[in-house]
């Protein structure tokens, strides 16, 4: 039995990779529920009942995917030039306390519009930094930026630590170590009463669409996958490789910041230190079930996030740990990428 | 030459092998005697590696078998055709650059269970073999630092470690130099004298010609012809490979005009040593400036100089009389400055993208309005291209990986061209290409020559430079000769050239 290249990798196996890979997941992740004492079909009924049962359930599922929309692109467009963003956690966490801090007092008394466009800035511009400074190392030293962003994440957490019990504080907070919460006419409007899901939902889905004009039809999106794809040509055709890929990097954290601002904006108010349940890694887990394509990022968000709050309202009803859900993530992962290596290559006997 | 009495040591017999919609292989049939030097022959795409590739177990043919000294060789299986006797030595070489010769040799014979090895045995199995066959190599320096040719020997001695009988090479001059290469086939004659049987896979015409002692010609799949060498000729397997009569074109007598480019005393150093040192030349409207050498004296510094990669940090470089020794690929191309790079993968086209980004890679600002890429402007431009410069296999959108490498290089020889250029540089332009698309290439060329534009040719193959520069300078070491007219050219002066003996001027 041996490998070989396909000469064309057709369309459909690369739409249908992903299918393939959740429905191998979900296969394989029956046999740990099973093992968890539960009938499978229960458990992913209980799941899909607390994902989608209820207005309450969609809507909860919905304002989980807003911020994964965000972190999935920030991911997709980062690994579309091979800049490999695993720091999207972090940029997370950075966007989300730049939000806090301008919407706790510098913005207030700007009209509402200006006011939420300075935070969307600022948190942008704290999560492009993050990235921003391992983006220039590999450019200029040659360091692994897969190492730096990684390590970066714990850095900007403990950060985050640093300022929730230090000069951000929220003095009001009986002494728990959060943030100041950002002024109350700054937050997101709700989209459907009565729930948490609010317009950062909508803010996310024309974001993706921008991001999808901009890779397919720009001049910039061009010369990134050149650049991406073989910087040598690249770079003999004209593109200036390093800020090209400066910009990647600008936009890759910016995008990250924006999801840490519209979850402070939007359903929670102020920073912790456990703000994201994983936004920033779960986003590497979107961008590469949706094959990088941002309309794709849209759909694995709403997945992923389908797994995240099922797998709550499973474990409640069954017993079986809602961990499954990360396991669920980490098993879809590795079979897209098995998934993706057949619609790549063959397999002759 | 040896024949009769013994039987072939090696046959293939009806192998078939399809590749999609592709017939990589069909139906064929050869066999190797004892002590004989077989040439397949044939051109890019035409199925000698994937042949070679079923032979060594790479692949499993769909049909056909494999036979060693009459025995079938399980279909799949290296293992078993190592045991058997077959070595390969493959066009990219398989060598661990960071570890030594000997260590790169017993990879693979060793066993992976024991613990120490017999080093001492090791080395000297490996001086006995390279004293037999004469192939100097020093055993304990670290591959990484030998030269191509070095490495090559070291493919060599792995093979015949493994007490290779049949010794098969897939198109073994591709990365050398022709001094290296006429070394190499002394060698592989010497070894075949000694009984090994040699199978060298090819494309080039003279080193079949001076090698071997029979020839199968391969095309489209198929045998389509078997000479024994001394009794054909080069015409004659040009004409079998290509399947009709291919003649490079020849350049017409034409008057130079002014000079368009101008470098003076061009100097870079790199890594401690000076990659060009004190470079004069100019290249003048309406004729072709060759620079010969072997590889590795300057040209790659002196072809990235002039597109735009590298800086010189002395001397002066114009181009119209405009300084342009620190100008970047994107002034390169707007001021009409043509770039044909040494390494159509690595630097001439991005493989995944698809005809019509590649077309206008180099001018996406030319085919955008505010940031938008005008696709439709730039796809009728690929269209064009595609039309203007013979680009088969390809629509706007194939993706530029799947064209063979002849159109690959039409493609970025038509993006430079189509602007009418007033200078090109065109370095290695047929490196790796079969006669159908040098020819195409060389036509290109000389059509842009007649049009006017100044062109600088850097070429290894000195068949080439002589036959369509006006005038030529070797590159030695960094420094260039004095040019010379290319009718004043032949084999004993350039080879002095090239060689470094210079001193008489006698053209300008």
């Amino acid at each position: 039995m041996r490998i070989e290249r396909r000469e064309e990798v057709s369309v459909t196996a690369l739409i249908l990779a992903p299918f393939g890979a959740v429905l191998g997941a979900l296969v394989l992740c029956a046999g740990l529920i099973a093992m968890a004492g539960v009938s499978p079909w229960v458990a992913y009924g209980e799941m899909l009942r607390g994902a989608f049962g209820s207005r309450l359930a969609v809507t909860e599922t919905l304002t989980r995917a807003s911020p994964l929309i965000l972190t999935g692109l920030a991911a997709a467009v980062a690994f579309r030039a091979r800049l490999w963003n695993i720091g999207g956690e972090g940029q997370f966490y950075m966007g989300a306390l730049a939000a806090a801090a301008l919407g706790h007092s510098v913005v207030v008394g700007l009209p509402l519009p200006a006011a939420w466009a300075v935070i969307a800035l600022g948190a942008m511009a704290a999560g492009a930094v993050l990235l921003l400074i391992p983006a220039l190392l590999r450019l200029r030293f040659g360091v692994d930026e897969v190492v730096t962003t990684l390590l970066l994440n714990f850095v900007a957490l403990l950060f985050v630590g640093l300022m929730v019990e230090g000069v951000l504080k929220d003095p009001m907070a009986f002494g728990w170590p959060q943030s100041v919460p950002v002024a109350a006419g700054l937050r997101l409007p709700d989209l459907v009463p009565r729930s948490r899901l609010h317009v950062g939902l909508v803010l996310a889905v024309i974001v993706a669409g921008i991001i999808w004009l901009v890779q397919a039809r720009t001049v910039f999106g061009a010369q990134t996958r050149a650049a991406g794809l073989n910087p040598g040509a690249a770079a003999f055709a004209g593109v200036p490789i390093t800020a090209t890929l400066a910009k990647v990097a600008i936009l890759s954290g910016g995008l990250a910041g924006l999801a840490g601002a519209i979850e402070v904006l939007g359903p929670v108010g102020y920073v912790t230190t456990t703000l994201s349940p994983g936004f920033g890694y779960a986003g590497i887990v979107v961008a590469m079930l949706a094959a990088l394509h941002p309309a794709g990022v849209v759909a694995a968000s709403v997945f992923v996030a389908t797994i995240f709050v099922g797998a709550d309202a499973m474990s409640r009803a069954t017993g079986v740990p809602s961990f499954i859900a990360d396991v669920i993530m980490a098993v879809a992962l590795l079979a897209m990428l098995v998934a993706l290596l057949f619609a790549t290559y063959r397999v002759r006997t | 030459m040896i024949a009769g009495a013994v039987g072939p040591v090696l046959e293939l017999e009806g192998i078939s092998k399809r590749f999609g919609a592709l017939l990589a292989n069909d139906g064929v049939t050869l066999s190797l005697k004892k002590g004989e030097v077989l040439a397949l022959l044939g051109e890019n795409g035409a199925g000698k590696t994937t042949l070679m590739n079923i032979l060594f177990g790479h692949y499993a043919a769909d049909a056909g078998a494999v036979r060693v000294m009459g025995r079938a060789l399980p279909p799949g299986r290296p293992q078993a055709a190592i045991a058997a006797g077959v070595g390969m030595v493959h066009q990219h070489f398989t060598l661990a650059g960071n570890l030594t010769v000997l260590e790169n040799i017993v990879i693979g014979s060793e066993s992976l269970w024991k613990v120490g090895m017999n080093r001492d045995g090791a080395i000297r199995k490996i001086e006995d073999l390279s004293r037999q066959f004469g192939l100097p190599v020093d055993p304990m320096a670290r591959v990484g630092d030998l030269s191509v040719g070095e490495r090559q020997r070291v493919e060599i001695l792995k093979a015949l470690y493994r007490e290779a009988r049949i010794l098969i090479l897939d198109e073994p001059t591709a990365v050398l130099a022709r001094p290296e290469a006429e070394q190499l086939f002394r060698i592989l004659k010497g070894m075949a004298k000694g009984g090994l049987s040699i199978l060298f896979i090819s494309h080039k015409l003279h080193e079949v010609m001076g090698a071997s002692d029979r020839v199968v010609v391969l095309r489209q799949g198929r045998v389509v012809a078997e000479r024994v060498t001394a009794e054909t000729n080069p015409a004659e397997l040009a004409e079998l490979m290509v399947g009709r009569a291919v003649a490079r074109p020849k350049r017409q007598a034409h008057a130079a005009g002014a000079p368009v480019v101008v470098a003076k005393g061009l100097r870079v150093s790199r890594g401690g040593g000076m990659a060009l040192d004190g470079v004069d030349f100019e290249v003048r409207a309406g004729e072709i400036l060759g620079i010969v050498g072997v590889s590795g004296n300057g040209q790659a510094m002196l072809g990235r100089v002039l597109s735009g990669l590298a800086r010189p940090e002395g001397g002066s470089l114009t181009f119209d009389g405009r300084d342009i020794a620190r100008m970047t690929p994107r002034q390169a191309v707007r001021m009409g400055i043509g770039r044909v790079p040494e390494d159509r993968h690595a630097e001439g086209v991005v493989g995944d993208l698809a005809v019509w980004e590649n077309a206008v890679l180099e001018r996406l600002r030319d085919y955008a309005r505010l940031g938008f890429v005008r696709r439709r402007a730039a796809m009728d431009y690929a269209e064009a291209l595609i039309a203007r410069f013979d680009i088969r296999g390809a629509g706007p959108r194939t993706r530029t990986r799947a064209l063979s490498g002849g159109n690959m290089q039409k493609l970025i020889l038509g993006r430079n061209l189509a602007a009418g250029p007033r200078f090109l540089l065109a370095n290695q332009p047929t490196r790796g290409l079969d006669e159908g698309a040098i020819a195409a290439v060389h036509q290109e060329l000389l059509q842009a020559r007649a049009e006017g534009a100044a062109i600088l040719l850097i070429s290894e193959d000195l068949d080439e430079a002589v036959g369509l520069a006006d005038r030529l300078q070797a590159i030695v070491k960094g420094k260039l000769s004095a040019p010379i007219a290319a009718e004043a050219a032949d084999a004993r002066k350039l080879g002095l050239m090239m060689a470094g003996v210079w001193g008489t001027a006698d053209a300008h």
